[in-house]
């Protein structure tokens, strides 16, 4: 059984969003939840961010950043792709705390309109600050804007909106002592910088952990991760944590276990492609 | 039954074993003594009619050979390749007394064999009963009981999280001990008679506990899949693997065969596996043929690895190292692993199950380091709390087994069943099969009344 795509576009540089028929996610997939797809018969499995649901439809939303991500751009509608699994992981903890600050960086924005929307619609006031190094890679602006009670775009270059990191804008927030709960979602040092910010202010700072995975069901330990000083599989037990628990420079240190193979794999990957325009 | 040259065989993941020819088969089922009183049946958990298949091979009758076996076993290619026979149908042969037992396993596996290359007969299937059955996971567990079920009419559905159906027998047990044609093969069997399989379906997530509740009967397959880690310094070290990781990869995603398939594996210069179970054996074994050096460290002695034996001697040949009595107590490294200090042991009084404990050693002496590149883990594994722990009132034992009732698999809640692996903890291939079997009987009992 194969899942078909049903809509695809660039939606920013170099990021891409699919619609994929998955019905069995569809219906039950969460804020905050991910699910695992391998493209075909040879292909890697990956988990990707459930960033929007539409009937039997799930959004994915993914930055080319390697084989797998760069074939899964090359895809368009009416492709299939042979596994979708999921939903996994934990849902995140949507219940009424009051004001919320969601962050967003790079590819991480897709993961903030379902996770605003839920927050919303529990009755919390929502701000969304998203970040990118320029206006190009700004994603999901408008969609993301219409769930939040108010919404800052930061660009590093000043390209668009505010001149400089989320951060910044996050800790003007905390200082006026409007903030009851925090999500942070982008790379893994930019959720370590970001949520230092919030320490001080022993305020709840969500994080969701991007380690490798492989089955995301809890049967490998692939995916593992020290939360305050404990093991953890992030598939199982997160994906979302506690910002202050999490050790940084072991996640940072582990996903780059595979960094001489992926970049193998990229570069046969792209050879290929040369060749014989992507077939 | 022959073996591959251990020099031919570290070089690629083809069987390890040849199987007998049909001329030695019946040349060995002439041992058979046809024994009033069968010792081997009351070895083999699911007592297959071993004399009377034996005597069919004897005949030249491998179809009637077949059909007795599965009576009782649908996977007797599987079986006759991974049951540790000699703890059970070869161990209570009467010819084990004084001589060599009969070759019950390799027996077995050439009927299978030639069965399924001379064409496998359908199972009758009854009228459809209307009763919708979920089975939960496509390991030897479900599968069997998926059989039984969709054999009486029942309406059956499989769900598998993984992309492949077969659990353990797809992504667990390598290659070179059972070729994955051979697992495909029984599990389309067992679909052909009607039971419907969903892939990439997690249970509890991607089907909520309360539709799986609203099935007729729900039967509960899910293994035990959760590693077991140490719990030592430097366990998060790149390079630090669970067995289930490392297995996972090159069974399930064929890893060894990177870059043509697009998922990586450390295949690096140095390998160091604990553990002393099969599962450390097929990680040993498995490093091997990626073309590392294997070191394989085990706390008790060599006499107590509880690997079968067959394989334990295929490792030896094969050149992997064997340190017994011997424990890590630290993986070093910053980064990426180099080493594993590791501490002799020494047996003390035996435990309650009558096995010696090992105790570590004291002082300096005692410590010793090796170098690593890659360290595997294989010290064990627990059911899988995911779905289980979802269900409300599921009674659930202290090793995070579920508890069930020994002769019908029911669990705590009504028409909610569960065997094999999940139930009893790791165990074995046979034992799973055996009581998914005895459960789904008590399934169709109920539905009867
Ligand atoms: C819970 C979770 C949710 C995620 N959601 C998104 C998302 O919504 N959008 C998005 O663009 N990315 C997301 N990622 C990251 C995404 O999985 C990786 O970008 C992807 O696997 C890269 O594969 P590749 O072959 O293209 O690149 P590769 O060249 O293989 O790897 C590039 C980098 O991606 C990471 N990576 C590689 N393989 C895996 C793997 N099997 N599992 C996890 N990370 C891996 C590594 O850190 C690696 O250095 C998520 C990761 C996790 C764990
Ligand atoms: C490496 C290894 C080597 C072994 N060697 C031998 C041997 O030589 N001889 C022998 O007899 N035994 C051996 N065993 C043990 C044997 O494989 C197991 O006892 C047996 O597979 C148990 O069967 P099972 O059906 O209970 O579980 P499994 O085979 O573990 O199957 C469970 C299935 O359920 C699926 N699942 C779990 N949770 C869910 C969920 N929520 N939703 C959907 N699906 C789910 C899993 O993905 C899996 O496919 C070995 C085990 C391992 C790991
Ligand atoms: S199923 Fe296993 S134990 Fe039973 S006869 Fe066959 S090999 Fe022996
Ligand atoms: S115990 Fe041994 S000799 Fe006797 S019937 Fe069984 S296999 Fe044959
Ligand atoms: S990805 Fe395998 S346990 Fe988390």
């Amino acid at each position: 059984m194969a899942y078909k795509i049903e809509k695809a576009e660039e939606i920013a540089e170099n990021i891409f969003e699919l619609w994929i028929k998955a019905p069995h996610v569809a219906r039950n997939a969460k804020a905050g939840q991910f699910l695992v797809i391998r493209i075909n018969d040879k292909g890697e499995r990956i988990p990707l961010t459930v960033s929007g649901v539409d009937g039997d439809l799930v959004r994915i939303v993914f930055m080319k950043v390697g084989k797998t991500t760069m074939f899964l751009s090359t895809l368009g509608v009416g492709d299939f792709i042979e596994d979708v699994a999921g939903p996994l992981g934990h849902p995140s903890e949507i219940k009424k705390w009051g004001r919320c600050v969601v962050i967003g960086g790079g590819v991480g924005i897709a993961c903030l309109p379902i996770l605003a929307k839920a927050l919303r619609d529990s009755g919390n006031e929502v701000t969304g600050i998203i970040g990118a190094r320029n206006e190009s890679l700004i994603l999901l602006k408008d969609e993301l804007s219409s769930f939040c009670d108010e919404f800052v775009v930061c660009t590093d270059d000043g390209s668009c909106g505010y001149h400089g990191f989320p951060v910044d804008i996050l800790k003007k927030k905390l200082e006026e002592g409007s903030v009851d709960c925090v999500w942070i979602i982008g790379p893994a040092i930019m959720m370590k910088i970001t949520s230092l910010a919030t320490i001080p202010y022993n305020v709840k700072t969500f994080v969701s952990l991007n380690p490798i995975m492989v089955d995301g069901t809890g049967m490998c330990g692939s995916c593992r991760v020290t939360i305050d000083g404990e093991t953890k599989f992030a598939c199982v037990d997160g994906p979302e944590f506690e910002a202050s628990l999490v050790d940084w420079d072991e996640l940072m240190t582990r996903q780059k276990v595979y960094t001489e193979e992926e970049l193998k794999s990229r570069e046969l990957f792209e050879d290929h492609t040369c060749e014989c325009g992507g077939h | 039954m022959g073996k591959r040259k251990p020099e031919e065989r570290i070089e690629d993941f083809k069987e390890v074993d040849t199987g007998f020819s049909a001329q030695d088969a019946v040349l060995e089922s002439l041992r058979c003594m046809d024994c009033v009183k069968p010792q081997c049946i009351k070895g083999c958990p699911v007592n297959i009619d071993i004399p009377g298949f034996i005597m069919a091979i004897s005949k030249e009758d491998f179809r009637k050979a077949a059909d007795i076996i599965k009576a009782d076993n649908m996977l007797p290619a599987i079986c006759g390749r991974v049951c540790p026979q000699e703890d059970q149908c070869e161990g209570t042969c009467v010819l084990g007394i004084k001589g060599k037992p009969v070759r019950i396993g390799a027996l077995e596996r050439f009927v299978a064999d030639w069965e399924r290359e001379n064409g496998l007969l359908r199972p009758e299937v009854k009228d459809k009963t209307g009763k919708r059955v979920a089975v939960v996971g496509s390991g030897p567990a479900g599968i069997t009981a998926a059989a039984e079920l969709a054999k009486e009419g029942h309406s059956v559905t499989i769900f598998e999280s993984l992309h492949k159906a077969g659990g353990v027998l797809t992504y667990g047990i390598p290659s070179f001990r059972l070729p994955k044609d051979i697992v495909k093969t029984e599990i389309d069997q067992v679909l052909k008679l009607g039971a419907e399989l969903k892939l990439n379906h997690i249970v509890g997530r991607s089907v909520p506990v309360e539709e799986l509740l609203s099935y007729n009967a729900v039967f509960l397959g899910t293994g035990a899949g959760l590693p077991s880690f140490m719990g030592i310094e430097g366990e998060n070290l790149n390079g630090v693997y669970s067995a289930n990781e490392f297995l996972t990869r090159v069974n399930l995603m064929h890893a060894d065969s990177f870059p043509e398939y697009d998922t990586p594996v450390l295949k690096k210069g140095r390998v160091v596996v604990v553990g002393g179970g099969n599962v450390a054996m097929d990680s040993a074994r498995v490093a091997k043929r990626m073309g590392s050096e294997v070191t394989l460290i085990y706390r008790r002695r060599k006499e107590d690895l509880p690997a079968r034996e067959a394989e334990i001697e295929n490792a030896i040949e094969e050149g992997i190292e064997f340190i017994c009595c011997a424990n890590p107590v630290r993986i070093l490294g910053e980064g990426s692993v180099i080493g594993v200090e590791c501490v002799r042991m020494e047996m003390c009084e035996a435990d309650a199950d009558g096995r010696p404990c090992p105790v570590p050693m004291k002082g300096e002496d005692a410590l010793f380091t090796i170098d690593a590149d890659v360290v595997i883990e294989a010290i064990g594994q627990s059911p899988n709390p995911l779905l289980i722990s979802l269900i409300e009132n599921l009674e659930r034992g202290k090793r995070g087994n579920v508890i069930t009732d020994d002769e019908t698999g029911l669990t705590s809640i009504e028409n909610v069943y569960a065997a094999g692996d999940v139930a009893t903890g790791a165990a074995t291939v046979i034992e799973a099969m055996g009581a998914a079997k005895r459960t789904a009987r008590a399934i169709n009992e109920k539905f009867k009344d």
